[in-house]
């Protein structure tokens, strides 16, 4: 604490217990309370930028200022340059067609797949295994053969990304539809209510808030398939991924950097909008900060 | 072991819930009950009083078909049924009004109908305001009446109460005591109550029933002679601490 204290603050508290005991009261104001909380975020963010200008400048050698180009030539060379940014929104565009339309298909499967488990043990058994598995196969050893079966375009990119994006969608909504209080059950059964009522109006509300958690995951390995899928397959209609891989080739710095924090950016943004449709889904009667 | 819902003869048709030697095994051996011989008829408010786990809420489940026992008969002379949990098991994403109306909605009663029928039952347990409240914004006490209400909707001749003010503190729980007084009073459904509160099972009901620890047993029963409503200050004249005694020194009798 630098604040200014008042001057006469140590002196006319001359009992130490007494210094102690305001000094708890103020206790919970102190978390948080000083700054704003996008300040902290804020200086590291300065904090980042100051040093990575000091290896531009002085650590590396300035023959190689293409391994870090100084921030500001990232806009000046690559987001400012009309055929570069060009480019970039077309990757982008296409790019992310590629991880939405994946994330849609995964999202329709997984939850389909999810309820299909949660209507009997024996289907359970019998297909959870399966998630697993598509969760723990390296999806990157899997896409040279998808390139084999379905060509390098559209469609076999929007499949790495479901197979990428499937498994949080798959077992969030199982685990939601799975988590429902027994007693709430009980309600239903006495009602000699249906099993698809009970799905409509019990179950499915109720695994809700996991399943937009899924959602927001799986958004972000869609994004993460769609780049991936494009380092794969080179030919077709490049998206950012082989941007990417054409400015790493051509030893561009600042337009490899602009490409890599457009996919960054992206990568949050389809997170943040995930997180705000289930916040207004279900934010209302469920707290996701609990 | 057997399981009717259709009244038989018409001297029984007072008669909601009969338990005749029930007795209840789980499959992993533990044995829950048994010989359980208990009658609850209309205008009759019996509570279940003993220590954990003596099988008092398999009780319940038996007579509201939850769960099957595994031996003994059990005969249920209606199917208006209400079941207040022990959680009010209220469906946080409903509010008050529609979590009302649910058990209506799932017998298939049309909207306008259970519309009414929830105003009402909400009026009753004095939630009047509160329709469009979410259940987290409700205090425990509120919650319990939303969940009474719920079952108010049915219309039950046969209520079934699990524990239902076990959670709440005490001064909630002596009101809503009072508030089942009078819906008991007006309503002269059949009621069976779970509490291991002996004051709350001697000011509620007509009945009291005392179970032994596992296996649960019948150990004693007591009539209540007060009558309906019941004045609150009966709580402390000597005739209600009398018999709260009696019921407390079988209840350890039984447990030990």
């Amino acid at each position: 604490m630098t604040t200014t204290a008042p001057p006469t603050g140590p002196v006319t508290t001359s009992n130490p217990k007494i210094r102690t005991i305001s000094r708890a009261s103020e206790m919970p104001a102190r978390r948080g309370a000083r700054f704003p909380s996008w300040v902290p975020p804020v200086l590291v963010f300065v904090v980042i930028i100051a040093l990575w200008y000091f290896v531009s400048y002085v650590v590396i050698d300035p023959k190689q200022s293409f391994l870090v180009p100084p921030p500001h030539t990232i806009f000046t060379d690559a987001f400012f340059d009309p055929k570069t940014l060009g480019d970039i929104m077309e990757a982008l565009a296409r790019s992310a067609g590629v991880a939405l339309t994946g994330l849609a298909i995964a999202i329709v499967i997984g939850f389909v797949w999810a309820v299909a488990m949660s209507q009997a043990r024996w289907i359970e058994r019998s297909l959870f295994p399966y998630a697993v598995i598509l969760q723990c196969i390296p999806i990157l050893a899997l896409v040279p053969l998808i390139g084999f079966w379905f060509g390098f375009d559209f469609p076999a990119r929007v499949i790495v990304c479901i197979l990428i994006a499937l498994f949080p969608i798959v077992s969030n909504t199982l685990f939601g539809l799975q988590s429902v209080d027994k007693g709430q059950r009980e309600l239903f059964q006495l009602q000699k209510a249906n099993r698809w009522t009970v799905l409509t109006k019990l179950e499915f509300p109720a695994a809700l808030p996991a399943i937009f958690a899924g959602m927001r995951i799986s958004a972000g390995l869609a994004v993460v398939g769609a780049i991936v899928g494009d380092f794969f397959f080179r030919r077709g209609e490049p998206g950012l991924g082989a941007l990417i891989s054409n400015y790493q080739s051509r030893v561009q710095g600042p337009e490899l950097f602009a490409a890599i924090i457009t996919a960054a950016l992206f990568g949050v943004v389809v997170f943040l909008v995930f997180g705000w449709l289930g916040k207004l889904a279900v934010g209302k009667w469920y707290d996701y900060s609990k | 072991m057997t399981m009717t819902t259709d009244p038989p003869v018409a001297t029984t048709t007072t008669e909601l819930l009969n338990f005749s030697d029930v007795a209840m095994t789980f499959p992993n051996g533990t044995t829950a009950l048994s010989g359980v011989d208990l009658t609850v008829k209309k205008g009759e408010f019996v509570t279940v009083v003993g220590p954990s786990g003596c099988g008092k809420s398999t009780l319940l489940r038996i007579a509201s078909g939850l769960t099957p026992a595994t031996a003994g008969e059990t005969h249920v002379a209606t199917k208006r049924i209400g079941y207040v949990f022990q959680d009010a098991t209220l469906l946080p994403w409903r509010s008050v009004q529609a979590n009302v109306e649910l058990l209506a909605e799932l017998n298939g009663i049309p909207k306008k109908t259970r519309v009414s029928k929830a105003a009402e039952a909400i009026e009753l347990v004095g939630l009047k305001g509160f329709e469009k409240h979410l259940p987290k914004t409700l205090s425990g006490g509120m919650r319990m009446r939303a969940s009474l209400a719920r079952s108010l909707t049915l219309d039950p001749e046969l209520f079934l109460f699990d524990e239902p003010f076990g959670a709440l503190d005490e001064i909630t729980r002596e009101r809503l005591n009072d508030e089942l007084i009078k819906l008991f009073t007006e309503q002269q459904f059949a009621g069976l109550f779970i509490t291991h509160s002996v004051s709350e099972a001697v000011y509620l009901s007509t009945r009291v029933v005392v179970m032994s620890g596992r296996p649960g047993k019948i150990v004693e029963t007591f009539d209540v002679p007060f009558a309906y409503p019941r004045d609150p200050e009966i709580r402390f004249t000597p005739e209600f601490a009398e018999l709260a005694g009696e019921v407390s020194h079988a209840l350890r009798e039984g447990h030990s």
